[in-house]
């Protein structure tokens, strides 16, 4: 596991990460560790190939896009600090909350805005029907048929589309998914 | 007032009811027992379902050493008998499974005593009223609660069917929690309540008693468990949210089959006696705890296997395909049993493991069947059990009091199970990404309702080696009422009170399948990416196990496609618009709105805002020319907006409608001369699909329209057969209030525009061609608009031209003028407005039938009627 002995003045802004994200100064040499196993050439920034070597992720149907969510818009490498952003979104909500003056990665909005990212792949801030119905062939794959897969997509726009556009907006988004407990349905446990 | 006296009424019927059943209950037993018991012994276990024990032969050799009534000397020939002697035990058997049932039907009938008091509770008080009648009866309590009745009988069915419909997903993502909850809990409650018990006795707190420690760990071994059948009888009916539900649901399944490993366990030990006790026999209880339970698992997990193998290939003996998952799920637990493992757990493993593929394999009638008749077992049994709760107390021998003795076993239960359940939920919390929140912790303590379980158990205990057996028994019941009565009680307002977060009933949405699909494949890929093994993880890694190996043994091959989750919503969706086409068509009268395949109708899109422009405008015109605007907006494929608004507008009127409708049908439909052919078979349902009445039916219209077409060339009524649209307007336009709809039949018009968006396009070219297309028939024309419902329905669009045709000429069938006059208004009319597709561009007047009507209508409004054709009368039927 390449640099496993590597102590917390090897993780680049440590403090600062600390602060923003709320992961443990534990949690980041954790994550910190794998980080570096995942850069191979050691260049202190992953790239999508990096990603590719996670052999369970080429099994996961929509990886590739979550894998692009890491890359922000344009950028091809991925430093250690976005990492862990990114994976501040997957923290389970903390108990006090208030200490946080902006909104901070695990709220349930920025939770659910990593969501929606996942499908508004040309970022317009919407879901169109041909984003969804993208999404929802990945993750059906020959089990529909496609004219079923595209009446679901309308099907499920329809449910969503309050202002009539014909395409779910990020507040649409928001609201058809009021009744689901986002906070356990997108977090993980961190092992310290 | 009229509430009261219906109140009053009800009353009365229901202490009819209750007579009836005192009636029954007294004649039972009494009947029952007037034979001499030659096995004095067998009187006490002569039980309801007790018919397969020994208890019967008693009856058998009674009677007949008796010879009362069958074989001795016959003088004559006897016409009828008196057999009670060969069929008393399962005529008690079905007796008391009927006045069980009364109970509950007269419990569940007084709706505002069960919304206080938990039915089980009600149940068990109906018990002790049975019971006193019983003993009033027979100065003995002849009817208890047996173990091997209880066991073999009453209880599987109930665990099948918790098994069978447990929620899966939930349970196995809880399951470590309620292992935890279920073993050491259980082992906690066992051991705590025994040692101190035997604590107290040592200090002296219930004076002289002949138990010592091995004998109170038993006991305490078997009322530790939470009982299932208790504790689903009370939290079915207030509903937490789900965490807490499968907790304390899956808990109590569970623990039952922990417990009696136990008890056995201890029961071995007790037999042992304490000095043979040894490290060595200690382990060996251990191992075997394990392996009793672990064991009994497994054995279930088999029968699901085996279950979801067979339901594979059952589709040609598909009337008893149900069967299979009984009496499988039946042997499971026997072989349970037989194999001294955990039977409980056998048959809750071979409930859960099976379900997913069996509701796949098995036809879709099959599954509610089993469904359904789970549920009956289930919820009689459960009902059984709980009456004869209550009986069993009324028996004086087994009351041995010792305050002492029962005050601190029911204060320990309490206590120990407050303590049990903080402790273990602490430590799981510690690990849990939502914790389990204190109020629901309270809660979960206290649901623990001891149940028919421990009860069972108690009986079970062998009285030579316990001296103190009755105590036991008695303070086993006394807890089990103080739990299911007063626990149960005050649960629910403990609930309202501490505001447990209730179950949401969350409508089924697409997205939301969608969304937790996705949110499901990103949590893995996450876990994936940051190096990190967890739920997800594992779950990932069984799913994909799940669907490469387990779906492609246990599944058909042709349901494995349909297996997808968000698939399954959308078909359930697409049902319930189907069925909510129905009633819309049910309501009308027709489905005839279905046919515009323009029609984009969306019965769930609430207004957006957008459309409140166009809403106010619809909302004035409608009160005024209500009766045309319907028929336009249906027309008009835009039903975003007329369905909804038909929803608000018709509500009034509706009822009026509803009435009239079926006092014409009731009056003018067409009676064919059924032919009641009951092709009885064992082996398939057949809907009546026999071609020789739809002969009939149409013969018989045949004729009439011949008959009818005579009349008209006589030249009685002669039908106008065509005219052009316009013409018609023109005619109606200074009555005035057909200028609003005129204007809206054009759809590209100016001031009624429902056009949004996509639908505009839709409907437009259709349009064109409309004014060309009306036939209209002033006199003839009067179609009877009631008689094609009772066929139309059925199948809106596979009515065969004939049946089209005759309609025509239903004037046979018209109905009387008074009827005439209101025509306008029932549902059937309304569903003419909408044109035939194939009518566009066909003047062919058969075809054609139903349009004219649209304009009829509003002919019939106004103050002269249409001349009514004179061969109505001597036509009608």
């Amino acid at each position: 596991m390449g640099s496993s002995s590597s102590g917390m003045k090897d993780v680049p802004d440590a403090q600062e990460l600390v602060q923003e994200t709320g992961f443990s100064a534990a949690h980041l040499l954790r994550l910190h560790e794998r980080f570096e196993f995942l850069d191979r050439d050691g260049t202190g920034e992953l790239r999508p190939e990096d990603f590719d070597a996670i052999r369970e992720l080429a099994m996961n149907p929509i990886g590739d896009r979550i894998i692009r969510a890491f890359f922000s818009a344009g950028k091809e490498t991925l430093d250690f600090p976005s990492f862990v952003r990114i994976l501040a979104h997957f923290r389970p909500a903390d108990k006090n909350r208030d200490r946080a003056q902006q909104e901070p990665a695990n709220s349930r909005t920025r939770k659910l805005r990593f969501a929606f990212q996942l499908y508004d792949q040309d970022g317009d801030g919407k879901i169109s029907r041909a984003e969804l119905l993208q999404v929802l062939r990945l993750m059906l794959e020959m089990q529909v048929t496609e004219e079923q897969l595209q009446c679901i997509a309308e099907r499920a726009i329809q449910e969503a589309d309050l202002d009539q556009d014909d395409a779910i907006s990020f507040d649409e988004f928001k609201k058809s998914l009021e009744k689901v407990d986002i906070d356990h349905k997108m977090s993980i446990r961190f092992l310290k | 007032m009229r509430d009261f006296s219906s109140e009053t009424m009800a009353t009365t019927w229901r202490f009819a009811l209750f007579l009836c059943m005192v009636l029954v209950v007294s004649t039972g037993p009494s009947l029952g027992y007037e034979e001499p018991q030659p096995f004095p012994m067998s009187a006490g276990q002569t039980d309801t379902s007790n018919s397969e024990s020994g208890t019967d032969t008693g009856h058998e050799t009674s009677t007949e050493g008796e010879g009362g009534h069958d074989k001795p000397n016959i003088t004559t020939l006897p016409i009828v008998t008196w057999k009670w002697g060969h069929v008393s035990a399962p005529y008690l058997v079905a007796l008391w499974i009927l006045v069980c049932w009364l109970c509950k039907l007269i419990i569940e009938a007084n709706h505002h005593v069960t919304t206080y008091i938990p039915e089980s509770a009600l149940l068990i008080c109906c018990g002790f009223i049975l019971g006193g009648m019983v003993w009033g009866a027979d100065m003995a309590q002849t009817f208890k609660l047996q173990p091997t009745v209880f066991f073999y009988f009453l209880l599987p069915q109930i665990i099948l069917d918790a098994g069978y419909s447990m929620p899966n997903k939930l349970f196995f993502t809880n399951l470590g929690a309620i292992l935890i909850h279920a073993i050491i809990g259980t082992c906690w409650n066992a051991a705590s309540l025994g040692l101190s018990l035997w604590g107290c006795q040592i200090g002296g707190a219930m004076g002289d008693l002949d138990i010592g420690l091995l004998q109170y760990l038993l006991f305490g071994s078997l009322i530790a468990a939470v009982d299932p059948v208790a504790v689903l009888a009370v939290f079915e009916q207030v509903h937490v949210n789900e965490v807490l539900f499968i907790w304390v649901f899956g808990e109590s399944l569970l623990n039952d089959g922990v417990t009696v490993v136990l008890f056995n366990v201890f029961d071995a030990f007790v037999s042992l006696g304490g000095p043979a006790i040894n490290a060595a026999e200690i382990v060996k209880g251990i191992v075997s705890f394990f392996v009793v339970a672990f064991g009994g698992s497994l054995v279930g997990l088999a029968f699901g296997i085996l279950i979801s193998l067979l339901t594979r290939c059952t589709k040609k003996v598909q009337i008893i395909e149900p069967g299979f998952i009984f009496v499988l799920g039946y042997l499971s637990y026997l072989t349970g049993e037989m194999l001294s493992l955990s039977a409980i757990l056998a048959i809750t493993f071979c409930g859960v493991s099976c379900q997913k593929y069996i509701n796949a394999n098995m036809d879709e009638d099959s599954v509610k069947t089993v469904k359904y008749a789970m549920k009956v077992f289930a919820n009689g049994s459960e009902t059984m059990i709980f009456v004869f709760l209550g009986i069993s107390a009324i028996d004086k021998t087994i009351w041995v009091w010792n305050t002492g003795f029962i005050l601190l076993t029911l204060f320990f239960i309490l206590v120990y199970r407050f303590i049990g359940v903080f402790f273990l939920t602490w430590i799981l919390n510690q690990t849990r990404l939502a914790p389990v929140e204190l109020i629901d912790q309270v809660i979960m303590s206290y649901g623990g309702l001891r149940g028919a379980v421990a009860y069972g158990l108690a009986v079970l205990l062998d009285e030579n080696k316990i001296k103190e057996k009755n105590l036991m028994v008695g303070t086993t019941l006394i807890v089990v009422y103080f739990t299911v009565i007063l626990q149960g009680i005050t649960m629910k307002p403990l609930v309202t009170w501490l505001k447990v977060k209730r179950a949401e009933q969350s409508e089924l949405t697409l997205l939301e399948k969608v969304q937790n699909k996705a949110f499901n494949h990103i949590l893995v890929a996450i876990e994936d990416i940051s190096g990190q093994i967890g739920h997800n993880y594992f779950r990932d890694k069984w799913s994909n196990f799940e669907e490469r190996w387990m779906s492609r043994f246990l599944l058909k091959p042709s349901v494995r496609k349909n297996q997808d989750q968000i698939f399954n919503v959308f078909q359930q969706l697409n049902l319930k618009d189907a069925i909510s086409y129905v009633t819309e068509g049910e309501r009308r009268g027709s489905l005839e709105f279905i046919r515009n395949e323009h029609a984009f109708v969306d019965f769930k899109k609430k207004f957006g805002d957008d459309f409140s422009e166009v809403m106010p405008y619809i909302m004035a015109n409608m009160p005024d020319n209500y009766g045309t605007m319907p028929a336009d907006m249906r027309r008009d494929p835009v039903p975003t907006v007329s369905l909804e608004m038909h929803e608000q507008t018709m509500k009034g009127t509706r009822e009026n409608e509803d009435i009239d409708a079926h006092h014409l049908l009731e009056q003018h439909l067409y009676k064919s001369r059924k032919q009641h052919r009951h092709r009885y078979s064992r082996s398939h349902f057949d809907v009546n699909q026999d071609e020789n009445e739809v002969q009939e039916i149409f013969q018989r219209t045949m004729r009439n329209r011949l008959e009818s077409f005579k009349s008209a060339k006589m030249g009685v009524a002669p039908p106008k057969t065509i005219t052009k649209h316009k013409k018609e307007q023109q005619q109606k336009m200074p009555n005035g209030k057909s200028s609003d709809k005129a204007k809206s039949y054009h759809s590209g018009d100016e001031d009624f525009e429902f056009s949004e968006g996509d639908s505009a396009s839709g409907y437009d070219p259709h349009y064109g061609s409309a004014p060309t297309r009306v036939t209209y028939r002033p006199g003839a024309g009067i179609e009877n608009p009631v008689f094609m419902p009772d066929i139309d329905p059925a199948a809106p669009t596979q009515i065969p031209p004939w049946l089209v045709e005759a309609e025509l000429d239903s004037n046979t069938v018209a109905p009387s003028q008074r009827a005439q006059v209101r025509l306008p208004w029932t549902p059937s009319n309304l569903r003419r407005l909408a044109p035939l597709r194939i009518s566009a561009n066909s003047t062919d007047s058969f075809v054609m039938a139903d349009v004219p009507t649209t304009e009829q209508r509003d002919d019939d409004q106004l103050p002269p009627p249409p001349p009514s054709p004179p061969n109505r009368d001597d036509s009608h039927l």
